[in-house]
């Protein structure tokens, strides 16, 4: 295995393309060093990305959009108390992944790019609408996070490419964001389901709203009736029921030894209607 | 073999490590720093934890080589000379302890807990330690050693 510590992303793009065997990149490691020492994944070039100027960066620009780069780790995050003002739900997600130790690591571009469909902060990103910044062979280019994962633990990233930050858009007044998930313990677990909720209000009335949910089908999935099941709402009881209905609807889950997909559907709802009330609150604070 | 200058309690080291060598393996074989533990090796049981620039993290999940430049912190450097750090004496103290294997781990995650938050609540412990597993003692003696650690280190400061 050789390992590499390139000092941009060009430069880390430019050895993944010109890479022949198998190719990792690496930031927090949580998942590419689980994968290495249980012999899953043992790559030929695996290329260190946190040598790069601005990786652990979290800015804010002048219009309100932030940036956080691609190294950035959950501890990291969780002391930003500016972001976290801004994108709660964003940052409870992240920080809801391992312990403390895989906190200091664990970052939100590795959580999405593993593509697991259960990964928690998967959710909450989509609903924010975020999108990453992407540098390839053919330059650069910017995606939606619900264009990235295709498939469990697959991506649409192209040979060569490489995830260089998470944009998330400027908050404006009258925003909350939340994240919850369903896992049969308080600590330490993989969701179950989980469900993320970005809402924007005008007084009581919202006017924009994303929901996406996570370990309910073979990607996490932004439900589009589900967020205009909320629009032009109060958060009524109507109205969350209709969340909640569009919510199971779009669920695509599995039974395993994590929960049956009974049990998925409907906690789906539930947490999208849970999840719903938090954002609402915290707009309205 | 990659070459790594890192520092290690305080002390700069110069390793020559294998691209694939954990910075566990490259402590306790190469450095001889036997205090943390392998007991998973993959990030969930936290016998292996180092503070890398002061967080703590799961030395079986980081590469040797991703240690150059960074400071590294293990149990070994918690006692002052033949003075335990008051941790280290609570745990006997309190005997949170029984075959052993967690406890440089928990020391040392425990401790980098107190550097941030000097009075935490029986929850925040209990939270921060959730990736540091103890077969033997059931973690209330664990728990309690660290609370009384911290209330006496609030006391001599």
């Amino acid at each position: 295995m050789r390992y590499h510590t390139p000092s941009s992303f060009e430069d880390a793009s430019a050895l993944a393309a010109a890479a022949t065997g198998v190719t990792r990149f690496l930031a927090g490691g949580t998942d590419v060093l689980v994968q290495l020492r249980s012999d899953l994944v043992t790559p030929d070039d695996l290329i260190d990305i946190k040598q790069i100027a601005g990786v652990r960066d979290i800015t804010r620009r002048d219009d309100g959009s932030w940036r956080i780069g691609a190294a950035v780790s959950g501890a990291e995050l969780a002391e930003h108390e500016a972001l976290i003002a801004e994108w709660p739900g964003v940052v409870e997600a992240l920080e809801l992944i391992g312990s403390t130790q895989i906190q200091a690591r664990c970052t939100l571009v590795g959580n999405l790019c593993n593509g697991s469909p259960a990964a928690d902060s998967v959710p909450a990103m989509i609903a924010a609408g975020a999108t990453v910044s992407v540098v390839g062979p053919e330059g650069a280019r910017e995606i939606t996070v619900e264009g990235v994962p295709t498939a469990p633990g697959v991506t649409s990233l192209g040979p060569g490419e490489v995830v260089s930050a998470v944009n998330l858009p400027p908050r404006g007044k009258g925003g909350g964001d939340a994240y919850l998930r369903f896992i049969p313990r308080t600590e330490m677990d993989i969701a179950v389901v989980g469900a993320g909720v970005s809402l924007s209000r005008e007084g009581d009335t919202i006017t924009a709203a994303r929901v996406a949910l996570g370990a309910v089908a073979p990607t996490v999935l932004l439900v589009e009736e589900a967020g205009a099941a909320l629009v032009g709402s109060t958060l009524d009881d109507a109205a969350l029921a209709t969340l909640a209905r569009a919510a199971e609807a779009a669920c695509r889950p599995i039974s395993d030894k994590r929960g049956t997909v009974e049990f998925r559907t409907h906690v789906a709802g539930v947490l999208a209607r849970r999840a719903a009330r938090i954002a609402y609150d915290r707009a309205g604070a | 073999m990659i070459h790594v200058s890192t520092t290690v309690n305080g002390d700069a080291h110069e390793l020559l490590c294998d691209p694939r060598e954990t910075l566990l393996d490259a402590l306790r074989d190469r450095l001889e720093l036997t205090g943390a533990k392998e007991g998973c090796g993959t990030g969930d049981c936290g016998a292996c934890t180092v503070l890398l620039d002061g967080r703590p993290v799961c030395s079986c999940l980081v590469l040797a080589a991703e240690a150059e430049g960074h400071e590294v912190r293990t149990v070994e450097g918690m006692a002052d000379g033949e003075n335990l750090h008051p941790l280290q004496r609570k745990f006997i103290e309190h005997a949170a302890l029984q075959c052993g294997i967690c406890t440089p781990g928990i020391l040392v995650a425990a401790k980098a807990l107190l550097e941030r938050n000097p009075d935490p609540s029986e929850t925040e412990v209990r939270y921060w330690l959730a990736g540091n597993l103890c077969r033997c003692t059931g973690y209330d003696k664990i728990i309690r050693a660290v609370l009384d650690a911290a209330s006496e280190m609030r006391e001599a400061t």
